[in-house]
């Protein structure tokens, strides 16, 4: 049977059939793409050449062996201006992971409550929380980074308001935590001798209350009878790790930042560049984590919660065991989004002075060195590794909760 | 039986009995709070901590606010005139605003030209109405089509030939196209883009120098684009990414959903890498390392490479959003676009776009409020907009110290124009629904 479409029999290829013939249209238009790319691609890297070439530079990444000569006042890895710029980098990495971790942890809180208080029967509180979400998200981040900058270190006491009989300013949570302009001071832990097996300790407990999670589930599958999970779990959480830091003698102690001559010395110093970034981050995306939470919960059918209290379900069963589960499919990719916009507006930290990658390796390296194209491409992979990272890691958890469909 | 009975009852009423008011708790102002603020002692608490916040909030800055000094030359000034009014300074100075509100929208723009200014705002916004409201008289959109070209001429002056010239390009483009339509899609965008090219860089030039020669008209003084600033270089970055990035997304999103491997892979491989990496980044690419890549002894304004990079960013963005649209597109509306015999870029045009884009309504908007408030990100490359001059306000002798009435001023005026972004998005949503719910 001969169809319309069959090509006419005797026929060779004709050179029209590049274009016409649908069959080989999208070769045609595939070949010349692949060309066109090519040739963009050739056009740049030849005038990068050309133009190193006049400047009388070359790529060469050999710089990041040398002394770097320059300070990072907050690192987490030892690190003195005699090390080499890549280790330079490195903490500045480090600082840009910290800050990212600290804020989608913080985020997330604050996103969660003020998702779920925008729902609530309470006119008050919704309104409020209505506020915070359309105040943050209509508000560029730099600029809350800023506003937070200023009243961490224009409206906190100076270190001097601390001292003598006459404080003006005194320390908060039982002398503990110092609020101060150039910094907060918080008590620092000190690991003692024995520290380690408290540690080991706290561990493995985690991983008790988790083999424990796993047998009651595995236990009210079997037999239907529900084991009061939540006390017996906390008891596993604290007790042991509790029982071992009293029987080894208190090993782990902590620092308290106490004024001496004219500021604070002990405890964890963390500096307002830090702070600020961290808060402004936070409260920022977590005003978006809000709206994600909100549609999220309102996009489980109402019948979804009658059907469960029409079995019987208390309101916390039905809200862990049916909304919850179905609410985070909807919650989690738009949430990945969020965590990935919040670690890229770290590199924000320009602003305040916080050293992260951008302000190590993309600021005082690539102004010392003089290699932009190396220390910019170098950097650039950097942040394209770490989003790929949070982004894969986190589909991969998407994966799991998602709907199992055939 | 019935005498008994009838004697047993002495009274029966024959009227109805007027309704009683319902109980007061039941009514009114009270009922309300009762169901909203009062309903638990959970409710309650949160009721009075919500209280407790406001309170707190209110009492902090209303003072604060109102009774801040509106007419000083500098912040020492303005704190003499509380001291000598208060006894204390803990009040607002927007003096700051009434002396240097020129420089926050304009930046440095000279003043006696602040009318070209205003003139290309007021344009904007009638250009982009038609495009926001159906409503309008469709002639409108002449201004719309217009409008870039006037945009550019007003604000960087210099003659008016040169936009004009660019015009024609895009108007001989357009004629090319229509006599081309008859010889199918691809051949007529191939001879227009051909013809605009040859007009924009070997006609064109030399017709409109002399034209120019000619009529040595329309001619505005020039203005540097390091004098642009303030809230005028956030809108026209804004501007410009918005217009152009909404078809860049469009086209990577169906490169992305395309079947053809190559056209997919680079289209992949420009948005991941776009997104992985953030704007600061790609901003100082394009301050300081964008010249490698370019020929020898090119060097184009900063403004420019600034709007291809934001463009690039958002449209990276704007391909995700209109994919989701795509994806969220039952297969059978694919289906009904073949079986009725359309190409694939009528299809697209007539079937598939309309339905993906407004599915993605709320995100696009959503992209464009982001691209429009990262315009703010330009300050660290040295241009001066509203946060850079209000470093920059701040470093001045006489304003130094002074925070909180910029930062409100700015934050002000973007929380309005991002705010009637998204209030028109909704807007729009309801409008297009076609689901009765």
């Amino acid at each position: 049977m001969t169809t319309m479409t069959d090509p006419p029999k005797g026929e060779g290829f004709r050179l029209s059939q590049l274009i016409y013939d649908t069959r080989y249209r999208s070769i045609t238009i595939q070949v010349i793409a692949l060309l066109v790319f090519m040739m963009f691609a050739a056009f740049l890297i030849r005038n990068t050449i050309i133009n190193l070439e006049t400047l009388g530079k070359d790529i060469d990444f050999s710089f990041l062996g040398y002394s770097s000569n320059y300070d990072i006042n907050q690192r987490l890895i030892p690190y003195v201006s005699s090390d080499t710029h890549l280790r330079a980098a490195v903490v500045g990495l480090l600082n840009t992971l910290l800050v990212a971790f600290m804020g989608c942890i913080l985020a997330t809180v604050i996103g969660v409550i003020a998702g779920v208080l925008r729902l609530s029967k309470n006119w008050l509180t919704a309104k409020i929380m209505t506020v915070y979400v359309e105040t943050f998200r209509n508000i560029p981040v730099l600029l809350w980074i800023l506003a937070f900058m200023a009243v961490l270190s224009e409206s906190l006491p100076v270190p001097r308001a601390f001292k003598g009989a006459d404080a003006t300013a005194s320390m908060w949570l039982w002398d503990s935590v110092a609020v101060t302009n150039r910094g907060t001071y918080i008590p620092m832990p000190i690991w003692g001798a024995n520290s380690a097996f408290v540690v080991v300790t706290f561990l493995l407990s985690l991983l008790g209350m988790w083999m424990f999670s796993k047998y009651a589930l595995r236990r009210f599958e079997a037999t239907g009878k529900i084991l009061p999970t939540f006390w017996i779990k906390l008891a596993i959480f604290v007790v042991p790790s509790v029982v071992v830091y009293f029987i080894l003698g208190r090993p782990i102690g902590l620092s308290y930042p106490e004024f001496k001559g004219f500021n604070f010395t002990g405890g964890l110093h963390l500096r307002n560049s830090m702070l600020a970034l961290w808060l402004a981050l936070s409260f920022y995306t977590g005003s978006y984590i809000a709206e994600i939470v909100r549609s999220g919960i309102l996009a489980v059918s109402q019948g979804q919660t009658e059907a469960a209290y029409a079995l019987g379900l208390r309101p916390s069963r039905t809200m862990n065991l049916v909304i919850l589960p179905q609410a985070l499919r909807v919650i989690i990719p738009p949430l990945i989004s969020q965590y990935l916009n919040l670690t890229k507006n770290s590199s924000l930290a320009l602003a305040v002075g916080y050293m992260d990658l951008r302000s190590t390796l993309g600021g005082t390296t690539l102004n010392t060195t003089g290699r932009e194209l190396e220390a910019m491409l170098l950097m650039m992979l950097m942040y394209l590794v770490v989003s790929l990272f949070i982004s894969s890691s986190m589909n991969l958890y998407n994966k799991a909760v998602k709907l199992k469909e055939r | 039986m019935s005498d008994t009975h009838a004697q047993t009852v002495a009274y029966v009423r024959d009227t109805m009995l007027d309704q009683k008011p319902a109980p007061r708790s039941q009514v009114g102002a009270i009922r309300w709070v009762r169901e909203n603020l009062f309903s638990g002692w959970f409710n309650s608490i949160l009721t009075l901590v919500s209280i407790y916040v406001i309170f707190n909030i209110v009492a902090g800055s209303l003072p604060w606010m109102v009774g801040g000094v509106w007419h000083a030359e500098s912040l020492s000034e303005c704190r003499d005139i509380l001291n000598a009014k208060f006894g204390n300074t803990h009040y607002a100075c927007w003096a700051v605003l009434t002396e240097r509100w020129n420089q926050l929208l304009y930046g440095f723009y000279p003043e006696t030209e602040y009318w070209r200014a205003n003139l290309a705002f007021f344009l904007m916004l009638a250009a982009i109405a038609p495009i926001l409201f159906d409503a309008l008289p469709r002639k409108l959109l002449w201004i719309s089509l217009a409008f870039p070209f006037l945009m550019v001429w007003l604000v960087w002056g210099g003659s008016v030939w040169g936009p004009v010239g660019a015009a024609i390009g895009f108007a001989i483009g357009a004629l090319v196209m229509t006599a081309l339509a008859r010889y199918g899609d691809v051949p007529a965008m191939f001879g227009a883009v051909l013809a605009a090219v040859v007009w924009w860089l070997f006609i064109g030039p030399s017709v409109m120098g002399g034209v120019e020669s000619l009529l040595p008209i329309g001619h505005l003084k020039e203005v540097e684009s390091r004098e642009l600033g303030g809230f005028m270089i956030c809108v026209i970055i804004g501007i410009a990414g918005i217009a152009l990035s909404l078809p860049i997304g469009v086209i990577l999103a169906l490169g992305r959903q395309s079947d053809l491997f190559i056209v997919k892979i680079i289209c992949v491989g420009f948005i991941e890498f776009i997104r992985g990496v953030p704007l600061i980044t790609l901003l100082f690419t394009a301050s300081l390392i964008l010249n490698y890549f370019l020929p020898p002894n090119t060097n184009f304004d900063l403004t420019i490479r600034v709007i291809i990079m934001v463009t690039m960013f958002a449209s990276a963005y704007m391909a995700e959003v209109i994919r989701g649209g795509l994806a969220a597109l039952p297969k059978g509306q694919y289906e009904a676009a073949d079986a009725l015999g359309l190409d694939y870029w009528k299809a697209q045009r007539l079937i598939i776009m309309p339905q993906a884009l407004k599915i993605s309504i709320p995100g696009i908007v959503n992209t464009f409020i982001g691209l429009f408030k990262d315009t703010t990100l330009v300050m660290f490359i040295g241009i001066f907009d509203m946060l850079g001059l209000s470093n920059a306000i701040r470093a001045n002798s006489a304003w130094n110290g002074i925070y909180w009435e910029l930062f409100i001023f700015i934050g002000l005026v973007f929380w309005a124009s991002c705010f009637a972004m998204s209030q028109y998005s909704q807007w729009l949503e309801r409008k297009l629904r076609t689901d009765h719910h």
